[in-house]
């Protein structure tokens, strides 16, 4: 199981890459493991204002279904919609093609994005992975 | 890994969709071994199951298999069960793992005259399943395949070791189901995994492994129901559609007749249908069954369908109800139409 060290996570299984302004989201490896072949993931439409920790999409597999969460506030600019057709990228490439969308975020005082708190390192993720079994 | 009835099961091996459409093109193996394994031997076991269960089991000839449910007096399902006669005095009843102690107790209770023994924990049964299935088999066992019947069985080897091979099976394609002993069943996979090595592409194996997800998903696109979720002690096989399985014209009295006799005339409150959904959003469950905007009903399986490319339920609506049927999939209304069951029929495709 894969833990890129350079990314941002989630106590609900997503990650986050910083670029700019914008933040990318997907879903861990770990989660991508647990919950089997994902068949259709229903993602925020561009434009949608998200708010971190509240639920804005849905991941189905095939034994379940599960709320996406945004870990940040923003408003999403991209959604791959690759996904679309292929939700089987989440598996396969979960860190990679499989990204699920992006959002602004909105400047902070010091004109950097700012990041909301409770986000987890690599290091922290594995350990909450670990834990979890 | 999951824990499934007190045994630790691989839910999938790989990629469960990989496993279900290996079944539906070529074939897999499943590890069935928690399967509940009950042997009712003696003179009077015929008689004895004829009482217990609601089936005929002393009319199968030796070598012949039979689905049948063993009821409760008020008709409720308590178990779906396989029966082999595997010879005229010895009958192998076949049981889900989570029910195999109740259906352990009740023949024991119910089988006055004949002997009943627990022989799960000293039995391993492996599945090989999917159209691949009697060519990789007929090159591992002594048995001539193409003699044998739809829900018929025989003693042989495979791999060498002494097993009950049947052609059963519970994922809609043909296929065995082998019984050998626990300590043979690692001997009896080697042995079918080798003899379709030769059939295999670089890399792919011929046979592969397949988990309980896609067992789940391959008997729900073949319409048969599962214990908990399509059949209970609060339902009788008429709801489910398989009324055909009580055999009220067996002569003899049997544990939950006259329930189900009454249950026969009067009609089923409820019917099992098949739905296929619209949207790609996947009925689970549990979750309700509209027509218009009246609840009429509740999905009892569903999950994305590999072969149909769609999300596929079982229901129970109320008897009568005609739909257009919709599926409140987590607040949001998604419209599914129904289609007759099975949602996949081998016969039809081939």
């Amino acid at each position: 199981m894969s833990v890129p060290a350079e990314l941002h996570y989630t106590e609900e299984h997503e990650w986050v890459s910083i670029a700019g302004d914008t933040a990318t989201i997907g879903i861990t490896d770990y989660a991508a493991q647990q919950l089997g072949d994902v068949v259709y993931v229903s993602l925020p439409a561009v434009g949608t204002a998200v708010t971190s920790g509240e639920p804005c999409g849905e991941v189905e597999s095939t034994k379940s279904v599960s709320d996406l969460y945004s870990p940040v506030d923003g408003e999403v600019v991209e959604a791959n919609e690759e996904l679309d057709g292929d939700p089987g990228l989440v598996n396969a490439e979960p860190y990679g093609a499989g990204w699920m969308f992006r959002v602004r975020i909105p400047a902070g005082s010091g004109g950097e994005a700012a990041l909301p708190p409770g986000l987890l390192t690599a290091a922290e993720y594995e350990e909450l992975t670990k834990s979890a079994g | 890994m999951t824990d499934f009835a007190g045994w630790l099961m691989p839910l999938r091996y790989g990629s469960e969709t990989a496993e279900h459409n290996a079944v539906r093109s070529g074939a897999a193996l499943f590890d069935l071994s928690h399967m509940g394994e009950i042997a009712v031997t003696g003179p009077g076991a015929a008689e004895a199951l004829d009482y217990a269960v609601c089936g005929w089991p002393s009319q199968l000839a030796p070598g012949r298999a039979r689905y049948t449910m063993l009821c409760a007096p008020d008709g409720g399902v308590l178990d779906d069960l396989v029966i082999y006669r595997q010879a005229p005095d010895r009958f192998l009843v076949v049981a889900n793992a989570a029910n195999t102690a109740v259906v352990l107790g009740e023949l024991q209770r119910r089988c006055a005259g004949a002997v009943v023994q627990d022989e799960t924990e000293v039995t391993g049964l492996i599945a090989i399943q999917g159209p691949n299935a009697p060519g990789i088999l007929s090159r591992a066992t002594d048995l001539p395949l193409e003699d044998m019947r739809y829900y018929a069985g025989a003693s042989g080897t495979v791999g060498g070791c002494p097993t009950w091979v049947a052609r059963t099976g519970y994922t809609g394609e043909d296929g065995f189901e082998i019984y050998c002993a626990a300590g043979d069943a690692e001997r009896v996979w080697t042995a079918l995994s080798e003899a379709a090595s030769r059939d295999g592409e670089a890399g792919t194996p011929a046979l592969p492994a397949a988990g309980l997800a896609a067992r789940d998903t391959l008997r729900l696109e073949a319409g048969m129901p599962l214990y908990g979720n399509e059949l209970g002690p609060d339902m009788t096989p008429y709801e489910a559609g398989l009324g055909r399985v009580v055999r009220l014209d067996k002569p003899s009295d049997f544990v939950g007749r006259a329930a189900l006799a009454e249950r026969a005339a009067e009609g089923p409150r409820r019917t099992l249908i098949g739905l296929v959904a619209r949207s790609r959003r996947v009925p689970r469950h549990g979750y309700a069954v509209l027509s218009g905007s009246a609840e009429v009903g509740v999905v009892t399986s569903g999950a994305p369908s590999p072969t149909l490319g769609t999300p596929i339920a079982m229901a129970y609506v109320a008897t009568g109800a005609t739909g257009p049927f919709g599926i409140d999939v987590r607040g949001k209304t998604e419209p599914a139409d129904l289609i007759e069951l099975p949602f996949y029929d081998r016969r039809k495709q081939r």
